[in-house]
């Protein structure tokens, strides 16, 4: 069984138009199992490009993603969907909660898409989720009830719903305080630590150092941080991430 | 995906916005109340003025013709031969034995018959001269096949045996001339005889063209006016159900030779107008279902355009296309069905409330109640239509809605 829980091979992403773009030009990556990567890089760069690519929400103009040992450009809407739901967590910049549920229907919300559960058991799990992330007593209250870094913590449960094999977070501490921020990113290294891949977008330095492994990219493509602070965003930024 | 969640994402959204899904669930309340309403009324009217027209005539009617001329001698000898104006002066009008005619008839009709001797002639009072048709009648079988007893407002049908050349009327035709039961009138035959006769009852059936135009006597009375002693030039039918008159009149046909004629023939232009009218009403039943739908139309498009970011999330959850568009179908059927149970209510109320209105008639001077006709089938169609145009005018916003690519909203929202 291979180690590598994900890979990009070639990966293009090309907005075509009467000015086309290149976000994401030819890029290889491969992040094991339980490796946290955090990518990184100016404005405008292509990181988040990169990372909707390597999550399926996004599909690549050219190259390959494949996630667990299943090459993934061939397959169809709905199977992407599928993969999805069921491999990969999804984190944004913002929590993205369903404004009307509560914390704990917001983390259901995958379990139930995937009918697997009994709601007995979905309703055991969130909780626990809730619980782990510290939010036991907030399980009832709906997202306007919450705190910037307790939203993003249910966010995180219910990426984390379906056991995904990666989870893919789109600077998750982008809207966060400086505590709630060093709160979220433990937690996302914590679940590194028990063996699930995590793959971070973020802005902050001193937090992607923290990670197994930082990914630079300038200009859609994978560049060397020892070559020094990335230029400018006005000097270096493509259209589009 | 479990369907729940999908009708709990939906309940959630329309519970959520009380006032847009009130009055959403209104407009189709009052598209399926006001159809409901316009069904009953219109098939009331319809059915009561079809139980007059039925009351009124006989349901099928034998006359002394053939639907084709009957072929001349000299054609029934040569192949070819052209006839032109002859006339059999020894052919005798009437059905030839109508006593036998009428014996074999009864044997096996689901229903009834009786003779009468149709014919025209002129009645003239107070200087007032107005041409009727003039049928004689048995008392004694008419009452079997038409509704003329019940019909009677002065007198009695047995009242034209009790006195020499008694005549029955319509209400309208004795205002028109002036007359009142037991008044003498003078009636002019067609052949010029004038014998004068007493009105000895009056009728109203409804239809003004028979209160104004026909008058009632015994059958001796019009033989004696048509010149024809003993002649039966009509047979009149009632049957049990009279919407079966078509195929009994063909039946009839078939056995006398002589030309009947069922009521829904007699009255075939009236009945193509019915169509016609049926048609229209079902038109503007059907625009004010779908304009009602609009409503849902609005409301699933604002909801899904508010919703474009949940859209976005769920999709990118993994949440498939088609189960999110699912979750605003939902949201329009709950929009619909709910609405439709008011509208069965307000129907219901909308019907009650018509049936108790009155409309005087300018003609009769009478006030009659709106006719309205209940029936269960008109609350299955208007809610059955009303649903699919709900669900209809989801389908589109709730589409294009979930065609947005994830990434677009999230990066938008980023």
């Amino acid at each position: 069984m291979s180690d590598i829980a994900l890979q990009a091979v070639g990966l293009v992403k090309r907005i075509e138009g009467a000015v086309s773009h290149t976000l994401v030009n030819g890029i290889d990556i491969s992040v094991g199992k339980g490796e946290f990567v955090a990518i990184t890089g100016p404005s405008g760069s292509g990181k988040s490009s990169l990372l909707y690519l390597l999550g399926l929400l996004d599909a690549p103009s050219e190259g390959e993603v494949i996630i667990c040992g299943q090459p993934t450009s061939k397959l169809s809407e709905s199977e992407r969907a599928d993969v999805r739901l069921t491999r990969c967590g999804f984190v944004f910049q913002f929590h993205f909660l369903l404004p009307e549920f509560t914390a704990l229907d917001n983390v259901l919300l995958p379990m139930r898409a995937a009918g697997k559960m009994s709601e007995k058991d979905m309703a055991e799990r969130g909780l626990e989720l809730l619980a782990s992330l510290g939010l036991k007593d907030h399980a009832t209250k709906r997202p306007n009830q919450l705190s910037g870094g307790q939203r993003q913590r249910v966010a995180i449960a219910r990426a984390l719903s379906n056991r995904p094999e990666i989870i893919v977070a789109d600077e998750p501490t982008g809207a966060l305080d400086t505590a709630s921020t060093e709160q979220v990113f433990g937690i996302l290294r914590d679940i590194a630590d028990s063996g699930r891949t995590v793959i971070v977008v973020t802005h902050d330095p001193a937090l992607a150092a923290r990670a197994d492994r930082r990914v630079h990219i300038v200009d859609g493509k994978i560049a060397d941080p020892a070559r020094g602070p990335a230029p400018a965003p006005e000097q270096t930024a493509p259209a589009g991430a | 995906m479990t369907s729940n969640l999908l009708f709990n994402i939906a309940w959630t959204h329309v519970t959520s916005r009380v006032r847009q899904t009130l009055v959403g669930m209104a407009g189709v309340a009052m598209g399926v109340g006001f159809t409901i309403m316009m069904a009953g009324l219109m098939q009331g009217s319809q059915i009561d003025f079809l139980h007059q027209l039925v009351d009124t005539m006989p349901h099928v009617t034998v006359q002394d013709e053939r639907r084709a001329a009957p072929s001349q001698p000299a054609e029934q000898a040569y192949g070819a031969v052209q006839v032109s104006d002859v006339a059999n002066l020894n052919n005798r009008p009437g059905i030839k034995n109508p006593e036998t005619v009428m014996a074999s008839l009864r044997s096996w009709l689901p229903g009834d018959v009786a003779p009468s001797a149709r014919t025209t002639a002129i009645i003239d009072h107070g200087g007032g001269r107005i041409g009727v048709t003039l049928v004689g009648i048995d008392p004694r079988l008419e009452v079997k096949v038409s509704k003329l007893a019940s019909q009677m407002r002065e007198g009695q049908v047995g009242d034209l045996a009790r006195a020499p050349n008694a005549i029955i009327i319509g209400e309208a035709l004795a205002e028109k001339l002036g007359l009142k039961a037991g008044n003498t009138v003078s009636v002019i035959g067609g052949q010029g005889n004038e014998v004068t006769a007493s009105v000895v009852g009056l009728f109203r059936s409804g239809l003004k063209r028979i209160d104004e135009g026909q008058i009632y006597s015994l059958m001796s009375f019009a033989q004696l006016m048509m010149g024809q002693s003993g002649v039966v030039n009509e047979l009149r039918i009632r049957l049990n159900d009279p919407l079966g008159a078509q195929r009994i009149a063909t039946q009839v046909e078939a056995q006398t030779g002589y030309k009947s004629v069922s009521w829904q023939e007699a009255n075939a232009d009236l009945l193509s107008t019915f169509s016609v009218r049926d048609f229209i009403v079902l038109t503007v039943m059907g625009a004010m279902l779908l304009t009602s739908s609009f409503a849902t139309y609005n409301i699933i498009s604002t909801i899904t355009h508010e919703k474009r970011q949940d859209i976005a999330i769920m999709k990118s959850l993994g949440m498939r296309e088609y189960a999110v568009r699912r979750i605003f179908i939902i949201e329009a059927a709950i929009i619909g069905a709910v609405g439709i149970i008011a509208g069965w209510l307000l129907g219901y109320a909308l019907c009650y409330g018509w049936s108790k209105i009155t409309i005087y008639n300018m003609l009769t001077g009478a006030k009659v109640p709106l006719q309205i006709y209940y029936s269960p089938m008109h609350y299955i169609v208007a809610g059955g239509v009303s649903l699919v145009c709900c669900t209809g005018a989801a389908f589109f916003p709730a589409r294009k809605a979930t065609r947005v690519h994830p990434v677009e909203i999230i990066r938008g929202a980023s």
